[in-house]
C-alpha cells in the first residue's frame, strides 16, 4: 500500500512538471497550429535565472525560492515574447518554416547555454524542508513533490481562469475553434499569439526552477530532457486542450512511476506504448478537436 | 449620385494555389441590398471572402473611397464592415453570450437591437452555440455582425438549409437591417432576393457576367435559366426542398 501511495504521489508530482511544459505547448498549438520545439529553451533558461538569483541571494531559504520561481517564469516568458514577435510572426501562415525555425532555436540555444554556463550539470540549493520526506499512509513522500503538485494546480487554476474569465481568455477559446472567423469579427488574432507564447513561456519558465529541484541541478540540457515528455502529453491530451493536458500529465507520469518501479525500469517505453495506444484509439487525444 | 460604399474591379483570388475568383467586378450602393447571384461553385463564397481578405487575392477593392485589398482582415473588418459567413461558423463550444461579446467592437454595442431582434438568443445565452439548430446559429451569426454600427454588411447564403419558417424570419432579420445599412447579399433563394434585393450581380466561372436591377433579371426567366440554371419560379422552391 505505502508503495502505491509514494508511486502517486511521486508521479503526481512529476506530471505537474509535464504540465507546467505542456500547457503552454497545448495552447500554442491549439491557438496557432505551431509545434514549439523550442519551448524547452524556455525551461532551461528560466531554470539558469532562478539558478542565478539563488545563487546570489543564497539558495536555502523560501524567499529565494519564491522569488528564483517568479523570475524563471518572468524570463521564460520574456524569451517567448521575443520568440513570437522575432521568429514567428514574420513567417506567419508559413507554418512548415515556423516548425524549422523553433528546431534551429532549440539547438542554438542549447549551444549558447553551453557556452555561457558550461556543459557540467550545476547543482541547485533550495528549503531544507524540501530535501526531507512526510509520512502519509505508511508511505515517506519526499517534500518536493507536494511543492510541484501546489504550484500545478494553482497554474491551472489561474489558466481556467483566465481563459474563462478575460476577454483574451475568450478570443484564445474561440482562435482555438476558429482561427479565421476571429479576425473577420475585427480582433487582431496576432496578440493573442504574443500572449500565449508569453504565458506558455512563463509557465515553462517556472516548471524549470522547479525541475531544477526535481532533479537537483541544471543544465542546458534539461528542458529538451522535459520537451519529449511534453510533446507526448499534449499529443495524448489532445493538441489545444489544457484540460486533456493536464490529465495526461498526470496519468503519463503516474504510468511511467509505476512501469519504472514494477516493470524494471520500463517507464519511458510505456509511455511510448502508451501514447501509441491512444493515439489508435483516439487519434486525436483525449480531449483534443477533432481532426 | 453617391459613389458606392464598396467597389471592387479586376478581383482575382485563389485558394490553396487554385483560382477561385477569375474576374469579379461589382459595386454595392450606400443603401440597399445587392445581391451576389450565380449557381453553385462559382465563387460566390469566395469574392466575399476576397474581399474581407481572408483569402489571397489582387485586384482593386474600395471601401468608401479608400483600398483596401492590401489591409489585413480584421483591419478591414473595423472599417465597419460586418460579415455573416455561410455555414454560420459560430464558435461552438463558447456559449450563446460569448459568441456574442466576443463580436463586440463598439464601446457601446447595440444589444437592445440585437435583443429586439433576436428575443430566443437572450434566453439561451448560457448554452453553448454548437447545441443549437441550424436556425438559432444562423441567429447567432446575425446578431454577431448586428450588434456593431457597420456601413456594409457581407452577408453570405443566410437562409440555406433552414426550414421555410426560419427563412422568413432571417428575411425579415436581413430587411431591417437594409433599412440603415447597405447590404451585399449572397443568395440562392431566389424568392428572398425578390424580396431584399434592388440590384444583383451573377457570377459564372469566376467571372461577372451580369449586373442590373434585381427585377430585371428576375422577371426574365430565360436570363435566371441560363445564369442560375432555374425557372425564376422555382428558385424558392428548389432552395427549400433543398432544407428538407
Amino acid at each position: 500500500m505505502s508503495t502505491i501511495v509514494l508511486l502517486l504521489v511521486t508521479g503526481l508530482g512529476l506530471g505537474a512538471l509535464y504540465f507546467l511544459v505542456a500547457s503552454g505547448l497545448s495552447l500554442i498549438y491549439g491557438l496557432m497550429d505551431v509545434l514549439n520545439f523550442a519551448h524547452g529553451s524556455f525551461l532551461t533558461i528560466g531554470a539558469f535565472a532562478g539558478y542565478e538569483l539563488s545563487r546570489l541571494l543564497g539558495g536555502d531559504s523560501w524567499w529565494t525560492l519564491i522569488a528564483s520561481m517568479i523570475l524563471g517564469a518572468l524570463v521564460g516568458a520574456l524569451a517567448a515574447t521575443a520568440t513570437e514577435l522575432l521568429l514567428i510572426r514574420p513567417l506567419y501562415k508559413r507554418l512548415i518554416e515556423q516548425v524549422l525555425v523553433t528546431v534551429g532555436l532549440a539547438l542554438a540555444s542549447v549551444a549558447l547555454f553551453e557556452g555561457i554556463w558550461g556543459t557540467d550539470a550545476l547543482f541547485t540549493q533550495g528549503p531544507a524542508f524540501l530535501s526531507g520526506t512526510t509520512e502519509i499512509l505508511g508511505a515517506r513522500i519526499p517534500n518536493d513533490r507536494f511543492l510541484y503538485i501546489i504550484v500545478a494546480a494553482l497554474v491551472l487554476i489561474g489558466l481556467i481562469a483566465f481563459l474563462k474569465f478575460t476577454r483574451y481568455g475568450l478570443i484564445i477559446r474561440a482562435g482555438v475553434e476558429n482561427r479565421s472567423m476571429v479576425t473577420a469579427l475585427g480582433i487582431d488574432v496576432r496578440k493573442a499569439f504574443t500572449l500565449v507564447f508569453a504565458i506558455g513561456g512563463a509557465a515553462a519558465g517556472l516548471g524549470g526552477v522547479l525541475a531544477s529541484h526535481y532533479f537537483g541541478y541544471v543544465s542546458p540540457q534539461l528542458g529538451g530532457t522535459l520537451l519529449i515528455f511534453a510533446f507526448i502529453v499534449t499529443v495524448i491530451g489532445g493538441l489545444g486542450s489544457l484540460a486533456g493536458a493536464a490529465i495526461a500529465s498526470v496519468v503519463v507520469a503516474v504510468f511511467q512511476q509505476f512501469a519504472n518501479f514494477y516493470l524494471g525500469g520500463t517507464g519511458d517505453l510505456v509511455v511510448v506504448l502508451l501514447l501509441a495506444g491512444v493515439l489508435l484509439v483516439r487519434p486525436s487525444g483525449l480531449l483534443g478537436k477533432k481532426a | 449620385m453617391k459613389p458606392p460604399i464598396l467597389r471592387v474591379d479586376h478581383l482575382r483570388a485563389t485558394v490553396a494555389g487554385q483560382q477561385v475568383v477569375e474576374d469579379v467586378s461589382l459595386e454595392v450602393g450606400t443603401t440597399g441590398v445587392t445581391a451576389l447571384l450565380g449557381r453553385n461553385g462559382v465563387g460566390k463564397t469566395s469574392t466575399i471572402k476576397a474581399i474581407l481578405g481572408l483569402i489571397e487575392r489582387n485586384g482593386l477593392i474600395e471601401f468608401d473611397g479608400e483600398r483596401i485589398d492590401r489591409e489585413q482582415t480584421h483591419r478591414i473588418v473595423r472599417r465597419g464592415i460586418g460579415y455573416v459567413p455561410e455555414d454560420r461558423e459560430v464558435f461552438s463550444k463558447l456559449t450563446v453570450a460569448e459568441n456574442l461579446r466576443l463580436a463586440e467592437r463598439d464601446l457601446t454595442p447595440n444589444r437592445a437591437l440585437v435583443e429586439e431582434i433576436f428575443p430566443d438568443l437572450t434566453a439561451r445565452g448560457q448554452q453553448a452555440a454548437g447545441t443549437l439548430s441550424g436556425g438559432q446559429q444562423q441567429m447567432v451569426s446575425l446578431a454577431r455582425a448586428l450588434l456593431n454600427t457597420n456601413r456594409l454588411l457581407l452577408v453570405d447564403e443566410p437562409t440555406k438549409g433552414l426550414a421555410p419558417k426560419i427563412v422568413a424570419e432571417v428575411s425579415d432579420a436581413l430587411a431591417r437591417a437594409a433599412t440603415t445599412v447597405p447590404i451585399l447579399l449572397v443568395e440562392q433563394n431566389l424568392q428572398v432576393v425578390r424580396q431584399l434585393a434592388e440590384t444583383v450581380v451573377v457570377v459564372e466561372g469566376g467571372r461577372t457576367v451580369y449586373s442590373g436591377a434585381a427585377h430585371e433579371l428576375l422577371d426574365n426567366d430565360e436570363l435566371v435559366m441560363r445564369f442560375l440554371g432555374v425557372h425564376a419560379a422555382d428558385g424558392a422552391e428548389q432552395h427549400q426542398e433543398g432544407a428538407q
